[in-house]
């Protein structure tokens, strides 16, 4: 069901956060159809999931839950710890050498 | 933290050949983006690590389209079943144990010999999750979603589906609010299978409407 476990997670948090009340299923699905919906999206739904994950980043954005910059930053940060962490190690966010 | 590895192109480690091309662990953007929403929602207290696992067992292992084929199976055994299921599928369907998580309402569609349904979301990819599981990926493909309104007809001949030119077609449109289940016509010489049985003929195709139900060919 889930292309990688990227994908199962993102859905995991997005059904807690909507269990938590976080914002309504609707509203959920608002903004999922905004982004299923952006010009160059897959015809085949190959990239269904990025858009899943594109949806939650802008709502929580919208909900004053944390800003793009913050997620970027973090984003970029966690690739660099992934970078550095020798493999069999877990990566942690603390293996970002700019850290 | 260790600060003596950035140097990661050496051989040294001996974890066999791996399948894993590259030396280097790398996160793709996807996989970094999510991590990162991870790590806001954790320091932030709102997510709980334990319960994001649960859920991803839950959709891997315990909800899939059984549950909608033993819906479908009592309602073509039970009619006292059937008749609630037309007047209130949230309810009918709930009394078996299935219950969906953003308190969506379902709606069962029946096939006759006359009309047959056929169900889609053209919105996103709502689906109703506590029956069926989570979508198959031509499901929210955008093909699927903007022809199955305009072809229907051309859609399921594309599934192996060929109706009769005089048999209807009602095409549903999912939304994040109600959800829709088609129960698909009872097969003929099935009279004397348990629900069980009845439930091995009806595949998940079935109950979305892109094919009938019967014995998986």
């Amino acid at each position: 069901m889930f292309p990688e476990p990227w994908a199962a997670e993102a859905f995991a948090m997005t059904v807690h956060l909507h269990e938590r009340g976080l914002f309504s299923w609707t509203e959920w699905a608002e903004a999922l159809s905004g982004e299923v919906h952006k010009p160059g999206r897959a015809e085949d739904g190959s990239d269904y999931f990025d858009c899943w994950v594109a949806a939650l980043s802008g709502l929580l954005v919208d909900k004053g839950i944390a800003d793009g910059e913050t997620i970027l930053a973090l984003q970029q940060s966690w690739q660099r710890a992934a970078e550095a962490t020798p493999h069999g190690r877990p990566i942690e966010l603390a293996n970002d050498p700019l850290r | 933290m260790s600060t003596h590895n950035h140097h990661h192109h050496d051989h040294d480690h001996d974890y066999g050949h791996g399948h894993d091309h590259d030396h280097d662990n790398r996160y793709s953007d996807m996989q970094a983006r999510v991590k990162a929403l991870e790590t806001v929602l954790t320091e932030k207290g709102l997510i709980d690590p334990m319960a994001i696992d649960a859920i991803v067992d839950t959709y891997e292992t315990k909800i899939g389209p059984r549950n909608g084929a033993r819906v479908v199976a009592k309602a073509w055994s039970d009619p006292d079943f059937a008749a609630w299921l037309r007047t209130d599928a949230t309810a009918a369907i709930a009394s078996l144990g299935y219950t969906g998580r953003q308190g969506e309402h379902m709606r069962a569609v029946f096939n006759t010999p006359d009309t047959h349904n056929l169900v889609v979301c053209t919105l996103c990819s709502c689906y109703p999750w506590a029956v069926l599981g989570l979508p198959p990926v031509w499901y929210k493909a955008p093909a699927y979603r903007s022809r199955a309104v305009i072809d229907p007809r051309g859609v399921l001949a594309e599934f192996g589906l060929i109706l009769p030119e005089t048999k209807k077609i009602r095409v549903w449109d999912s939304t994040a609010e109600l959800r829709y289940l088609v129960i698909p016509e009872r097969p003929e010489g099935t009279e004397g299978l348990g629900e069980e049985a009845l439930a091995d003929l009806v595949s998940r195709d079935a109950m979305i409407g892109t094919a009938i139900a019967g014995p998986r060919p």
